[in-house]
């Protein structure tokens, strides 16, 4: 065995212990806090999986994406309503428990029998490296540009539906009345014209 | 890897070829190499830090007529070893309420990304410690993980101070890591490579003339910009503005972990000050391109003297680009008014990411309308 890939093998078995060891903390964790900094902890891990395939940008851009936005978004939105309640007692929580607890125990199995199953091409194909950057744009502007356009499509949707729903004060009429709202009256009062407005 | 078959130091192969010569097999000359760069790199980063630490202490007393540190050493440049002694010994204390684990956690995961990006700073042909293809698109890639650090450290503390200023800093980091990719896409479009050697390389073509700075003037506001807001310094330190929040995020740390941050907040602004004179400022290269200077003195460029001149000028060149731009950081800081929340988030959202899309759709259309100038 080689140096590099004695380092390679280490590595994985770190990388897969941190992933699945986090990924139960992230389900089996009381505090929510801790399970979203697990959760940032297994993206990370995953890109490490990406890295020791060979894969830099896909590692790259899962630590952007997933870390570096939606993880750091989960955080925002947990911190900002982080409210210390105790929740109210869910009756039958122990069979609640066991019943999910079986359905994962299954779905496990299911995904174990299949990787058993399935014929896996060994070794895999070649890894392109440091070209890969370059194949998957001209994947993204030829074969892939429909999926891809769409996808800018939905994430513009999803975007112009936040904001709407967010900034409902500053339309320029008033959604259930009609009426036209005072832009400037906005500026200066901090109260939600809406909410008085709207019927109860 | 990438292979680079244009002239210039390449240690490595020197290293191993000399180890070799001793009789070591190819194998351990190279993991005797590996730790090498890497040490050199992270002693750089921190003595980068000292000069830094320094260099706001003199310049921000020359700013205020005042002298400044004097009686440490010469010009008083032992003064921010004091004040790194003095953290040292300080008490590291975690506050009763804190939650332990993350409280400690926070400040390492502030200052591990800005420590891995120093990989793809390159200081010539050779000298950085890998020339990943994916380069400047890692340290975009690392930077967006530091938010989760500095939200950690203001949760953990449990201090209404610390996680105002926890989720000000990441909301600042997330708004200001766009406008700041899409001015670094301008640039990769125009040196169709995301790698930092290939970057610079783009530049050195006709010396200073070559600069990016020349093509991407807006690109290069906005990306200075936003790397102020990523450091957080003045007009862009709002996580800690004193006035209001104590010290935000920082408020209930003391000792190592206190300067864990600020070694973190020293090591970012020199890493962005690195990364503004290797895409605007044509990283190592001479304003007269070296080989001009060799051609005109009779010198063959491949020569080892020629060679270690033209490497030891391309080291110095790419610092003191970099300390100019710190320079100009500090002064920044004591010539502009410290910005309100809103008007930060507007200037991120409602100004510089529209300004850096349009300058992303011009680099295009020049790109396409002169390849011969904006790279083909």
């Amino acid at each position: 065995m080689t140096i590099a890939s004695t380092t390679q093998l280490i590595c994985f078995v770190a990388l897969s212990a941190t992933l699945v060891l986090g990924a139960l903390g992230v389900v089996l964790l009381p505090n929510i806090v801790y399970s979203a900094f697990l959760l940032g902890g297994v993206f990370l891990s995953v890109a490490g999986l990406y890295l020791l395939l060979n894969a830099s940008f896909v590692a790259a851009a899962q630590v952007l994406v997933y870390v570096g936005a939606v993880n750091v978004l989960i955080l925002f939105a947990i911190m900002l309503v982080n409210k210390k309640e105790n929740l109210a007692a869910i009756p039958g929580l122990g069979v609640r428990r066991l019943l999910s607890g079986a359905v994962c125990g299954g779905l496990f199995v299911l995904l174990i029998r299949v990787a058993f199953t399935t014929p896996w091409a060994l070794p895999g194909p070649e890894p392109v490296g440091e070209e890969a950057t370059i194949r998957i744009g001209e994947h993204l502007f030829s074969d892939y540009l429909l999926p891809f356009e769409l996808a800018s499509v939905l994430l513009l949707m999803s975007m112009i539906g936040a904001i709407v729903l967010a900034r409902r004060d500053v339309l320029s009429s008033d959604v259930i009345t009609g009426e036209a709202v005072d832009q400037g009256l906005i500026e200066k009062e901090r109260t939600p014209l809406l909410l008085e407005k709207s019927p109860r | 890897m990438l292979t680079n078959t244009a002239p210039g130091l390449d240690l490595e192969a020197s290293f191993e070829q000399a180890l070799q010569g001793l009789g070591l097999s190819p194998g351990a000359a190279h993991l005797l190499w590996l730790p090498l760069p890497m040490v050199l790199v992270l002693v750089a980063a921190v003595v980068g830090v000292l000069v830094n630490v320094w260099l706001e202490r003199k310049i921000s007393a020359a700013v205020q007529q005042r002298i400044g540190p004097e009686y440490a050493g010469a010009l008083g440049v032992l003064q921010p070893i004091a004040d790194g002694m003095k953290l040292v010994f300080k008490e590291d204390i975690i506050p009763a309420k804190a939650d332990g684990l993350l409280f400690t956690l926070g400040p390492v995961l502030v200052l591990i990304p800005v420590i891995l990006s120093w990989l793809v700073v390159p200081f010539g042909q050779h000298l950085l410690i890998s020339n990943v293809g994916i380069g400047i698109f890692l340290w975009i890639s690392l930077s967006s993980i530091q938010p989760i650090g500095l939200l950690m450290s203001g949760y953990a503390s449990n201090n209404k101070y610390s996680l105002l200023g926890g989720l000000r800093a990441a909301a600042q980091s997330i708004s200001y890591e766009i406008p700041l990719a899409l001015a670094v896409l301008a640039v990769v479009m125009m040196s169709n490579s995301l790698s930092t050697v290939d970057i610079v390389d783009q530049q050195t073509g006709a010396g200073i003339l070559s600069w990016n700075i020349w093509r991407q003037p807006v690109g290069f506001v906005i990306f200075w910009i936003c790397a102020l807001a990523e450091c957080e310094r003045l007009p862009f330190d709002l996580p800690e503005a004193e006035e209001e929040l104590v010290a935000g995020y920082q408020t209930e740390y003391s000792g190592m972990k206190f300067a864990l941050f600020y070694l973190g907040s020293y090591i970012n602004l020199v890493l962005s000050a690195l990364l503004v004179s290797v895409l605007y400022l044509g990283g190592w290269g001479f304003p007269i391109p070296v080989e001009w200077l060799a051609g005109w003195l009779h010198q063959p460029i491949d020569a080892p003297l020629v060679q270690l001149i033209t490497g030891s000028v391309g080291i110095v060149m790419t610092v003191l680009k970099a300390y100019l731009l710190v320079f100009l950081a500090i002064l920044l800081r004591w010539t502009t008014p410290r910005v309100r929340i809103d008007q930060l988030l507007d200037l991120g959202w409602k100004f510089l990411l529209p300004i850096a899309l349009v300058n992303l759709l011009i680099t295009a259309a020049l790109k396409l309308a002169f390849p011969m100038a904006f790279g083909g």
